[in-house]
């Protein structure tokens, strides 16, 4: 459904140095990336602001050109046919809506029908469907201007969904949204991934998106692909380590973590509290032995360290699969 | 093209009925200015009655021309100028992934009847010169009264398309491009003999805003070229109106290619 190979696009930046002198200087957003996804996929695409998601979003959906390489998008080079893409992907930007502002939601959906020229009785029932599952009927007649944020993204990928696309491309589309408005577009998304076999790529900050519904996640840092993979291998590295919570009686530097269980670390100091960083094999129980040996310990806790933390560790060049000893021991203290 | 154009045009035309009230007003505000426009060359001609060797019905018959093309034009092709806030503000993005022309999409937002209001004047002041001229009318001269206008609105049009996509490259110079449209409806609403001759060479060859109704003015009313141009540049109009539009496309499509969108 998708092919990516060694994409890249550099933008020029120009920068005034002096009155007249301007120096230009090259960025590359995308910077080698190559990955392909297989129809029924449902792959989220992560990584931190300015690590090049969108660019690469842009690129698939004909927005940008490529400054090389080689983008395929259901048989077709994005940027060269992008009228002809249009018709068989739908794009929802989580940070803008694509409906007309002053007309009455069902009025925007009736305009896309003919936009993408989808015949009336396969858009009657269409409409039928995506409003009983999107629950759209109470809202059909009011002007998009006067929606909900909620309200308004659901009726964003109705509008998206109308003419039955293959590959659904989503920007971030839970932002801002509440509890039950994440869940309704979540458990939507999955049905729609699940029964009709529609592919979906989805970039997200939200890491509940990402647990609920990716089977498979690429990771995007300064422009480069950082990790291509299952959920589940990214949730082995997270389990890889653990974190101690040690609650001193007092205010003090931070623990020397005991020689003899190599690889902990003290992530963060706040009062009292301290973090420490385990690897799975490190006895837990030496290292709080060692611990209460120096100082006077309230309380303990022991819990796994969660999946943001190890994306954190991805964005910041850590590499997952190597305990983080090379951290100077203490960290930042708050 | 034309059929999404249509169907884009009526569905904001619904969208502005929402508001009839403002519809209305808006509309009659548009049509009296362009009356003032009317007030201020007749004011002009209480005056002198010939003004660069041009009488009253003359200058008005000039000024109906324009306006009416101009308008014709800008009810078409006005919004294109906001190319540059769609950039700004990344909407072009959501028209891009959209399977229409983009300029179409740009060209019939929030469009509105009101728009109309322009061509009231416009149209009243043909209507008011047309039988004061003093003009044998051949067939060819009755013939050149629409051609002029039509062709007109296909050069404007072309330099509205033109000036938005130099918003690709310029994001914010839509003031600047205004100069060139506006302005250009402006300068050719007087007889071109009122400017200095160098800045109506400009006009003539380089944006060639003379041949919206000028020189066409020349063949319908029998005039000599003050500037003693050849005679066949009064039809060459077609001709100037075909570049510019050939320059338009051009450089609407070349800057679509090099679009960087924004960040987000």
């Amino acid at each position: 459904m998708i092919e990516v190979e060694d994409a890249v696009k550099t933008f020029t930046v120009r920068r005034r140095t002096g009155r007249l002198r301007r120096e230009r200087t090259e960025r590359r957003a995308v910077d080698g990336v190559s990955f392909t996804v297989a129809p029924g996929e449902f792959v989220g695409y992560l990584g931190p602001n300015g690590a090049g998601k969108s660019t690469t979003i842009k690129m698939l959906t004909g927005i940008l050109t490529p400054t090389s390489g080689r983008v395929r998008v259901a048989g077709l080079e994005p940027a060269r046919h992008r009228t002809a893409l249009a018709r068989r992907i739908g794009v929802v930007f989580g940070q803008r809506t694509t409906l007309w502002w002053d007309l009455p939601l069902r009025d925007s959906l009736t305009l896309i029908r003919h936009l993408y020229r989808v015949e009336a009785g396969a858009h009657r029932t269409r409409l039928a469907e995506l409003t009983a599952l999107l629950e759209l009927g109470p809202f059909l007649d009011t002007p998009v201007r006067q929606l909900s944020l909620g309200q308004r993204m659901r009726g964003d990928l109705a509008a998206a969904l109308l003419h039955d696309p293959e590959l659904l491309v989503l920007d971030e589309p839970t932002i801002g949204l509440d509890v039950v408005s994440k869940a309704t577009v979540r458990g939507f998304l999955e049905r729609l991934n699940a029964e009709r076999g529609t592919t979906v790529l989805l970039t997200t900050h939200d890491l509940g998106d990402i647990e609920r519904l990716c089977d498979r996640v690429l990771i995007i840092d300064h422009g480069r692909l950082a990790y291509d993979g299952g959920l589940a291998r990214l949730r082995a590295t997270v389990d890889a380590d653990r974190v101690l919570v040690v609650d001193l009686a007092r205010p003090g530097p931070p623990v020397t973590p005991p020689a003899s269980v190599p690889g902990v670390v003290v992530e963060r100091v706040a009062g009292p509290r301290q973090w420490l960083r385990l690897p799975r094999s490190a006895n837990a129980a030496a290292v709080v032995a060692a611990i209460a040996e120096h100082h006077e310990v309230v309380d303990i806790s022991l819990g796994e360290a969660d999946i943001e933390e190890v994306l954190a560790g991805l964005y910041r060049g850590d590499r997952p699969y190597e305990p983080a000893a090379g951290r100077p021991a203490g960290g930042p203290a708050t | 093209m034309l059929r999404t154009y249509l169907l884009l045009v009526w569905t904001w035309t619904r969208a502005a009925a929402q508001y009839p009230v403002s519809l209305v007003l808006l509309g009659l505000a548009t049509a009296v200015v362009g009356a003032l426009d009317l007030a201020g060359i007749a004011l002009l001609y209480a005056n002198a009655p010939r003004i660069a060797g041009f009488t009253v019905a003359e200058v008005v018959f000039l000024y109906g021309t324009a306006t009416t093309s101009f308008g014709l034009a800008d009810l078409a092709l006005g919004t294109t100028e906001r190319l540059g806030r769609h950039i700004r503000e990344g909407s072009l993005d959501a028209m891009l992934v959209r399977p229409v022309s983009p300029l179409v999409q740009i060209a019939t937002e929030d469009f509105s009847p009101r728009r109309l209001g322009k061509l009231v004047p416009a149209l009243g002041a043909l209507a008011l010169s047309l039988p004061a001229l003093e003009v044998s009318w051949t067939p060819g001269r009755v013939a050149m009264v629409p051609a002029m206008i039509v062709t007109g609105a296909v050069l404007f049009g072309g330099l509205w398309v033109l000036t938005a996509a130099v918003q690709f490259v310029l994001i914010d110079v839509h003031a600047a491009t205004k100069s060139v449209t506006y302005g250009g409806a402006f300068l050719t609403q007087y007889p071109m003999t009122v400017f200095a001759r160098d800045f109506v060479r400009g006009v003539t060859f380089v944006i060639p805003l003379a041949f919206v109704n000028w020189q066409p003015t020349l063949y319908v009313l029998d005039r000599p070229d003050p500037l003693g141009l050849p005679a066949a540049l009064r039809f060459a109009a077609p001709v100037a109106a075909a570049a510019v539009c050939a320059a338009a496309a051009l450089a609407w499509r070349t800057g679509l290619r090099h679009y960087r969108s924004t960040g987000s």
